[in-house]
């Protein structure tokens, strides 16, 4: 089907043809609809949330005032940090001991170390959980003060999230040129110097690619959550759940608001701190 | 020789795998040589530069550097340094960075770096662009990074392996000369690995000739070419005719001997020679006549092939026996050309003294 091309068009300017603008305008409605009804409902002044009535800030006040809301973020703000911080490191070596090292069994270690990725959430969860209980982590962990509690929901984000990052930077170490490194050496540096000097800076994209990741991942978590978090402990998107259980209110939709730009934010960080610094640096 | 720098000694290495890519080489090389490995890709030159350079470590053997075994002492440890095949110029840093890199993880004050880097950058010409990222650069300018890197280390050898193999041909030349001249400034050893003839034999002052492994030859570029060895080297130095011949007997430094398509002769030979050898000679060293030659070697033949290349005429002449001979004709006046054409009947010979007997 060799349709004719109009003059001044290429083979693959398929932008200009009506069905695909279309398409594209379908498939950003499904995408971002609901997030912006989502943003738009948390400036509604009406207390159902369903019908639109009037703009306010107030529901913004209110998310502020509830305490309980406030400490759901605030612990899945900590617990996302840390958990990000130990699956960044923890990943990065994995990564680095799978593309550095022969050893026997590497395949299986490989796959092995991908499972978190694959095994339904809810099964990882309930695990989690039975690994808690059984070992005596989960009695230890809720008696300590804040935010020590929070140990365990850490604990398991970091098993579910450091896969992530190991895939992501042991994709980046692929492109590698080992010549890099024996350079280094011939120069003079110690296996050491050569690491902090010349693989890191390497690394760095699929490190903050991999970290980013791991943030969100850990971020909006609610399955693995919900199972392993102790009475005292609720993050943000548990406490969600609990109060949507008793209806939506423009409460929440404010709080959620204030999640989306935290990582919308985080993001946009993330890839500027990607994007090649400009020159003149010396 | 007790004035080598570098002196390889029974060097093997052997893959886990059973490939042995040098096989019992030993090497000397001297104070501010120049001197390349010239091989067939896979002929293990590489693997031995990389040994030198300590990126690889022997399986047996000694490699003296420097009047110090040091086989098995890590590269970061030794007087030598190395310009990449990919020139591995770090991407992260700018070219100042780079080239004061190795200063700086060995401990040099930082005045002393920039002054070293600054001296280095002069050298290979790239004071301008010293605040430039390697991807703002071409592939000579990277090339250019990556030896300043290395000379500012002030090795004692300087490792190249193939150079030149990734820049094109009009850079080619021009790098060929800045090595030249570079190595005569900072009198310093250099060791160059490449698959490229013309690049050992313009460049070096001695060539080591590999093939599987081994050293067939280590001579000047003009021994090597006019007295090779074995077949090998003569056939990989240049073009030849390799003319087959059976030796009847040997009278002194002369063997009798019978060329297939050429006739009965005597030819000088130093060595004690068995049934079968190999005659090589050089395609230049040919001349085409109409007329039968006075000369002693001459054969009939008839004009196969002409192949024009500007300065010179490769012609192809069928002799008798299926021999082959090809002739490089100089195409000295403008409008004579090679002054043979395809079909005809002519007559080649060459002196007696520019025939190489090869044994094996």
């Amino acid at each position: 089907m060799a349709a004719q091309l109009k003059p001044g068009q290429g083979p693959l300017d398929y932008g200009s043809r009506t069905w695909l603008k279309v398409l594209f305008a379908a498939i950003f409605f499904v995408l971002y609809a609901p997030i912006i009804t989502l943003v738009a409902f948390s400036f509604n002044t009406d207390k159902r949330g369903v019908v639109w009535r009037g703009f306010t800030l107030d529901n913004y006040t209110k998310a502020w005032n509830n305490a309980s809301l406030i400490e759901a973020l605030t612990n899945s703000l900590v617990i996302a940090v840390i958990a990000t911080v130990i699956a960044t490191v923890l990943g990065a070596l994995t990564a680095l001991l799978m593309w550095r090292f022969r050893f026997p069994f590497k395949g299986a270690y490989e796959g092995f170390m991908a499972l978190p990725i694959v095994i339904p959430e809810i099964c990882m969860g309930v695990a989690l959980l039975l690994f808690f209980v059984s070992s005596g982590m989960m009695g230890l962990f809720v008696a300590l003060p804040w935010p020590l509690n929070l140990g365990n929901i850490i604990f398991a984000h970091v098993t579910f999230c450091f896969p992530f990052v190991a895939v992501v930077v042991r994709s980046r170490l692929v492109g590698f040129n080992r010549q890099l490194e024996e350079a280094s050496k011939d120069l003079g540096a110690s296996e050491w110097q050569t690491f902090w000097s010349i693989i890191v800076p390497f690394m760095k994209p699929g490190l903050i690619a991999g970290a980013l990741l791991a943030f969100t991942l850990s971020l909006d978590d609610f399955v693995i959550t919900f199972f392993t978090s102790g009475p005292e402990t609720v993050t943000f998107p548990v406490k969600v759940y609990s109060l949507v259980r008793r209806g939506v209110s423009p409460e929440i939709n404010a709080a959620s608001t204030v999640l989306i730009v935290i990582t919308v934010v985080a993001t946009v960080l993330a890839m500027k701190l990607q994007a090649p610094p400009k020159a003149d640096k010396g | 020789m007790s004035d080598s720098i570098v002196s390889i000694r029974n060097v093997t290495k052997a893959f886990p795998g059973g490939v042995t890519a040098v096989d019992n080489v030993s090497l000397d090389i001297a104070q501010n040589e120049f001197f390349a490995l010239l091989g067939p890709s896979g002929c293990g030159k590489t693997t031995l530069l990389r040994m030198i350079s300590g990126l690889e470590t022997p399986t047996g053997g000694q490699i003296i550097i420097g009047g110090e075994d040091m086989a098995y002492t890590p590269p970061n440890k030794r007087p030598t340094n190395m310009v990449f095949q990919s020139y591995a110029v770090f991407p992260h840093m700018t070219v100042e960075q780079n080239v004061g890199y190795g200063l700086k993880v060995t401990g040099v004050a930082s005045d002393e770096i920039k002054r070293r880097v600054g001296e280095a950058l002069e050298m290979v010409k790239l004071t301008a662009l010293a605040k430039r990222k390697p991807d703002q650069m071409s592939g000579g300018q990277r090339q250019r990074v990556a030896l300043a890197r290395a000379l500012v280390k002030r090795p004692k050898v300087l490792l190249l392996d193939e150079p030149l193999s990734a820049l094109d041909a009009k850079l080619r030349d021009d790098m060929r000369m800045e090595l030249t001249r570079l190595q005569e400034t900072v009198g310093i050893t250099f060791i160059i690995v490449t698959h490229d003839q013309d690049e050992a034999l313009s460049m070096a002052s001695r060539i080591a000739v590999m093939d599987r492994g081994a050293v067939q030859q280590v001579a000047t570029p003009t021994e090597l070419y006019e007295q090779p060895k074995t077949r090998f080297v003569a056939d990989f130095i240049g073009k030849v005719n390799l003319i087959e011949a059976r030796v009847h007997r040997q009278i002194g430094r002369k063997i009798d001997c019978e060329l297939k398509g050429v006739g009965r002769m005597e030819l000088a030979s130093d060595n004690l020679v068995g049934g079968q050898v190999a005659v090589a000679v050089r395609p230049e060293k040919l001349k085409i006549a109409t007329s039968e030659p006075s000369t002693a070697i001459r054969v009939q033949g008839k004009v196969r092939d002409v192949a024009y290349y500007g300065d010179t005429s490769h012609v192809v002449i069928e002799a008798a026996d299926g021999l082959d001979l090809s002739v490089n004709v100089q195409n000295d006046t403008r409008l004579g050309g090679s002054g043979v054409e395809r079909g005809q009947s002519v007559w080649v010979s060459w002196a007696s003294e520019d025939s190489i007997v090869l044994t094996e």
